[in-house]
């Protein structure tokens, strides 16, 4: 019991908040993206600056590989209100749409006063009665440390606007991180997607492995090694409450949460092979879902609740497999490529994300599960653990970029990609969040 | 290891030296017996003038490697077995290690050993794990069929998580793709 006790204690849990930021990094531009002008907010208030809102924007746009920003040399002029607004001008560059705002200080000390605009350049610019440009216009107050997700949020609205899509910037990633000159060199970090404002939410001795997000974007279900063995937890991100939830002889892996937050699909070898099961979060009760002598693992739900995918050995190399959760049917979904991994079903249900070898080489890859067909979205070599951000936009997935392992963005049609170096340490295995808000 | 080594000797040492006490004291001749007698005595007579010194020496004694080795040959030092890509076979190269081992534990039946398993970084990190975990146990299958317990084994895979090569080319692959014997 004391040795257990000591052990929990090693094993900080710390919100600090960590030093060192991610960056994102274009590694290549987008030419088919939608031109936007995302004007550079005016500052209404004294001294610098609090935020610079329309660079955060236009980074957010620009990931989703649906938007080409122009840069700020093209701007003619730089209004921040739609009043005065020459939309020829903008017309005449090729920009669908304006994104413009003022910053002022509000009444109350430490807060902002923000006003943003979307504009319609093709409508302003026929100039029709009773056809308004202004698609958006909002006013909100905002506390100094919440600008940043603020400047997120209006990257949502304007996506939502000019999409019809619900945006998926103001979201999270959690990622396992290995820094060998620390204490705890195995640790759980969370950040905003983008990489900034990273947080440490535990750290260990010992391995730490898969994080899954709850649904309700509260919990994350992970892998510790913290007993010299795996065991799965849960851990409360708000409380920093934990729950062990199995600790079977042999493999405890790979746990991914059912949609309704009330199920964890797992891999367990007590019975020999890894194999699927599925637990109820409260009751505990397991059910075995697969049962063969072959490697089965990686499970992850369908949007419906109603079946997971899979990595299987059963045909030779490992292939991502279905099954459905009441009859026990199951089907091969792979065919292409020397093996595939890691398979995730987007949230529209219609492809099916994976990591895909060829030629000896790891890549994330995208397949229409109507027609079956396989497009390979990256191009380095050791392209692993791909999670796809909640509205179907973008993956994040892990990477060897500059001798370092750290993580990288791509747009769910492979047009943009962005390198999210870490500063200290490997990192790897992300997990993206749910919509939290 | 170290320790129960230490402890090992102790064991083997004491008994011996117990035997050495006893056969001094066994010598029951009546003769010999008044001999040493008349010995004693006249140490004791001329202990004034004919002082001696003894010192002792210490006796000659092998590391603990070296009696290892002198039992099991060099292989009972090597801990780690490798293994090529997506492979759990063992190569004839590393059979001769596991034999010293087989016996190591045959013949010390209270000893536990520990297989982890360990895989390159291609490849999910959670597929790893289960490689990892197949070329652990292809071990404890090869040591069991060498006559070593079951529960003198125990079996876990850390996958790619604690490569001992941080480099991502193939020469560090293939010093991650593992299996380590600890006791």
């Amino acid at each position: 019991m004391f040795v257990r006790l000591l052990l929990v204690i090693s094993l900080s849990i710390v919100s600090l908040q960590a030093s060192a930021r991610l960056e994102i990094l274009i590694t290549e531009g987008v030419s088919s993206a939608r031109p936007i002008a995302v004007i550079p907010f005016k500052w209404l208030g004294e001294g610098k600056k609090p935020q610079n809102f329309a660079k955060i924007i236009a980074s957010d746009l620009r990931s989703s590989g649906q938007f080409s920003p122009i840069s700020l040399d093209k701007m003619a002029k730089t209004p921040s209100n739609s009043q005065h607004i020459d939309y020829a001008l903008w017309h005449k560059i090729g920009v669908e749409a304006i994104v413009m705002g003022e910053v002022k200080p509000a009444t109350k000390a430490g807060k902002y006063t923000i006003t943003y605009e979307l504009l319609d350049v093709v409508t302003g610019n026929m100039g029709m009665a009773g056809y308004s440009p202004v698609m958006e216009k909002r006013r909100s107050t905002v506390k100094t440390k919440q600008l940043r997700q603020f400047a997120h949020r209006i990257s949502d609205v304007v996506y939502e606007k000019l999409t019809g899509d619900r945006g998926a910037f103001l979201t999270r990633i959690a990622y396992v991180a290995v820094d060998r000159k620390s204490s705890h060199p195995y640790q759980l970090r969370i950040s905003d997607y983008d990489g900034y404002g990273e947080k440490l939410v535990l750290r260990s001795k010992q391995p730490i492995m898969s994080p899954s997000w709850s649904p309700d974007g509260r919990k994350l279900a992970y892998v510790s090694f913290e007993k010299k063995r795996s065991q799965i937890y849960v851990q409360d991100l708000y409380t920093q409450k934990r729950e062990l939830m199995t600790s079977f002889p042999k493999i405890n892996g790979a746990p991914n949460w059912s949609p309704d937050g009330k199920q964890l699909a797992l891999v367990l070898s007590k019975d020999g092979q890894p194999e699927i099961y599925v637990l109820n979060v409260i009751t505990k009760a397991l059910k075995r879902i697969t049962r063969n002598r072959v490697i089965d693992t990686e499970p992850s739900w369908t949007p419906d609740g109603k079946s997971l995918i899979f990595s299987s050995e059963r045909g030779g190399r490992p292939q991502i497999y279905q099954v459905e959760l009441t009859s026990g049917k199951t089907k091969r979904l792979t065919w292409e490529g020397e093996m595939n991994l890691g398979g995730a079903i987007t949230p529209d249900g219609d492809s099916l994300v994976l990591v895909s070898r060829h030629n000896g080489n790891y890549k994330i890859s995208v397949q229409d599960l109507d027609s079956g067909e396989l497009r390979t979205l990256t191009k380095t070599q050791l392209d692993e653990s791909p999670s796809i951000a909640p509205n179907g936009s973008m993956i994040i997935y892990s990477t060897v970029y500059q001798g370092k392992k750290g993580l990288a963005l791509v747009s769910m049609d492979g047009r943009f990609k962005a390198n999210i170096p870490a500063k200290n340490g490997d990192v790897k295995s992300p997990a993206w969040s749910p919509f939290l808000n | 290891m170290n320790l129960s080594m230490i402890s090992k000797s102790l064991l083997i040492a004491l008994p011996m030296l117990a035997l050495g006490a006893c056969s001094s004291n066994s010598d029951s001749d009546a003769a010999s017996s008044e001999t040493n007698k008349a010995a004693t005595e006249e140490v004791v007579e001329n202990g004034a003038d004919n002082t001696v010194e003894t010192d002792v020496i210490e006796a000659v004694e092998l590391t603990e490697e070296e009696q290892l080795v002198q039992e099991y040959t060099w292989a009972i030092l090597e801990t780690t077995i490798n293994f090529e890509f997506d492979k759990s076979a063992i190569a004839p190269r590393f059979t001769k290690i596991l034999d010293a081992h087989a016996k190591f534990l045959v013949n010390n039946p209270e000893k536990a050993l520990t297989i982890e398993g360990h895989a390159d970084e291609k490849g999910t990190p959670e597929y790893n794990i289960a490689l990892g975990e197949r070329r652990a146990n292809s071990v404890s299958t090869y040591l069991e069929n060498m006559g070593v317990a079951t529960s003198q084994i125990s079996v876990v895979s850390y996958g790619e998580e604690k490569p001992v090569n941080l480099g991502h080319d193939t020469a560090a692959h293939a010093e991650n793709r593992r299996a380590e014997l600890t006791y």
